[in-house]
């Protein structure tokens, strides 16, 4: 558990997302699906990142401005520093035949990253409006649908899935992929075991997602 | 000086760290307090569980933790292995289960003590008064037994008072206090079971005002709390009266906190011409207490 100031080398939009570039530093990248601790100006708390891509001497982290928190990290500009802790929690195991990658909007985070580690696999994106839809291009050979259209529609039996995405999402894509590793999301103080917030329910087991997660499988 | 107990033990608040996870974290402390434990094990309360808010952050855990027999046999064998000082944080619904509770954990050379949890905001209160509590403790171990107490009263020195007639060695002032934060989108409460505990800065000045009026009023050692986020938060606790500091919610956004907030807190000392902590120690009441002397 490394923890380091570093500061941001570029940021681009992609619809309402922002890609955040920092330098890497003495920070490792880790595993596809393991996530790092982004400190938030001006707020008490850090907010818990999965990686999009490690571009070579970079961390990248594509954020939704949906909260305070957020919506400080993507007023970051070029030079500004933040604090960042990392790389934690369980990632994607890569061990899989045929995978399948499944991203549900601000889930598409991870899934370039995960691609890479897994020479470029088939993969389906779902969002919910074009604007939304224009994360897809870091996964350019990506199939996109957008909402009424869902994505686990273009779900096909006999893949290894790995998917993230919100919670209904996961949820379906699991009654369709029984063994699919599913990246969660939830609250998250710290994202080291230390708080027990970020708990979530799944057939009535509390699982705290930083530790066991946030890649889960249930089979 | 009334209050002295050694020297000043850096600590975590209880349920602000959890050793086993991050070990390397506790050993930057003097000392490691556990989440609190019950008699039986309990999951915690429903997630969404954490919410952050503009002067601080609000939990409602719900004291999730293995029971007192896993504790004892799993958890606490493998927390005497980072040879720091462990205090138990206990916590029950009655006095005699805070009582069974101490009995069992004291013939645990490695418990150096042991918090009573009477003020968590996110479960049932224990029906009986936090007197009777702390005197069914001190009847059930030899450990010294602290008490933890809500600032969320109309005059906390009552209940500091009533912990030390029951025989409490210590207090720990302050748990978190109720509040409610609303979702943005909905405007239900953004956490699951409704209020949770508000920590962080926020609970600062009501923690500073708990520990300054708790040690006039007691003078028993306090392990000051609440919303400490650098040098000068420890030392306007300690110049107010508490004999040690514990972390909290700070410890969630910086694990360094420990370090970072020691040399910071030296660099306070010296900056203000101390000689070490005991120098500063309640300071704050100097002119007070020896005004009382010479009256």
């Amino acid at each position: 558990m490394r923890r380091e100031r570093r500061h941001v080398v570029a940021t681009e939009k992609l619809g309402p997302y922002t890609m955040l570039h920092v330098d890497r530093g003495g920070l490792d990248p880790g595993v596809p699906g393991q996530f790092f601790m982004l400190e938030a100006p001006g707020r008490l708390l850090p907010r818990p990142m999965s990686l999009c891509l490690a571009p070579r001497g970079e961390l990248a982290f594509l954020i939704d401005p949906i909260g305070p928190g957020t919506r400080a990290l993507c007023r970051l500009e070029r030079g500004d520093a933040l604090t960042i802790l990392g790389p934690l929690g369980n990632g994607f195991r890569l061990d899989v035949e045929r995978p399948l990658l499944v991203g549900g909007g601000i889930g598409v985070a991870p899934l370039p990253y995960l691609a890479e580690a897994l020479e470029h696999p088939r993969v389906v994106l779902g969002f919910r409006s074009d604007w939304h839809a224009q994360a897809a291009a870091l996964l350019p050979r990506a199939e996109v649908c957008v909402e009424p259209r869902l994505v686990t529609e273009l779900i096909e039996p006999g893949y290894d899935v790995l998917a993230c995405g919100p919670e209904p999402m996961l949820e379906a894509v699991r009654g369709q992929a029984p063994a699919a590793q599913l990246a969660w999301e939830a609250p998250m103080a710290c994202g080291f075991g230390a708080c027990y917030g970020c708990a979530i329910e799944i057939e009535g087991v509390l699982k705290r997602l930083c530790v066991e997660g946030p890649v889960l499988c249930f089979s | 000086m009334r209050g002295r107990t050694g020297p000043l033990l850096l600590l975590n608040a209880s349920g602000c760290l959890d050793a086993l996870t991050a070990p390397e974290v506790a050993a930057t402390l003097d000392g490691f307090v556990t989440k609190t434990v019950t008699p039986l094990p309990r999951d915690g309360n429903a997630p969404v569980r954490i919410a952050e808010t503009d002067v601080g952050m609000l939990n409602s855990i719900g004291l999730a933790n293995p029971g007192i027999d896993r504790f004892v046999t799993t958890h606490l064998p493998q927390l005497a292995k980072l040879e720091l000082p462990i205090w138990v944080s206990v916590g029950g619904f009655a006095a005699d289960e805070y009582a069974e509770l101490c009995s069992r954990l004291d013939d645990h050379a490695e418990v150096a003590a042991i918090e009573l949890n009477v003020s968590c905001p996110n479960v049932a209160s224990p029906a009986e008064s936090v007197a009777q509590i702390v005197a069914s403790a001190c009847l059930a171990t030899r450990k010294p037994v602290w008490a933890k107490l809500s600032p969320a009263v109309p005059d906390v020195t009552d209940v500091a008072r009533a912990a030390q007639e029951a025989g409490a060695d210590g207090l720990s002032l302050v748990n978190t206090m109720r509040g409610l934060k609303l979702d943005d989108r909905t405007l239900r409460s953004a956490l699951e079971p409704g209020a949770g505990g508000l920590s962080g800065p926020a609970l600062r000045p009501i923690a500073l005002a708990a520990v300054h009026a708790c040690f006039l009023a007691t003078g028993l050692p306090i392990v000051g709390m609440g919303g400490v986020q650098c040098g000068r938060d420890a030392l306007d606790l300690i110049a107010a009266g508490a004999r040690h500091v514990a972390l909290g919610t700070v410890l969630f956004a910086d694990p360094q906190a420990p370090m970072r907030i020691r040399a910071q807190l030296a660099g306070e000392l010296a900056a203000r011409g101390y000689a070490d902590v005991d120098d500063a120690y309640a300071v704050t009441h100097r002119e007070s207490l020896s005004t009382t002397t010479t009256k």
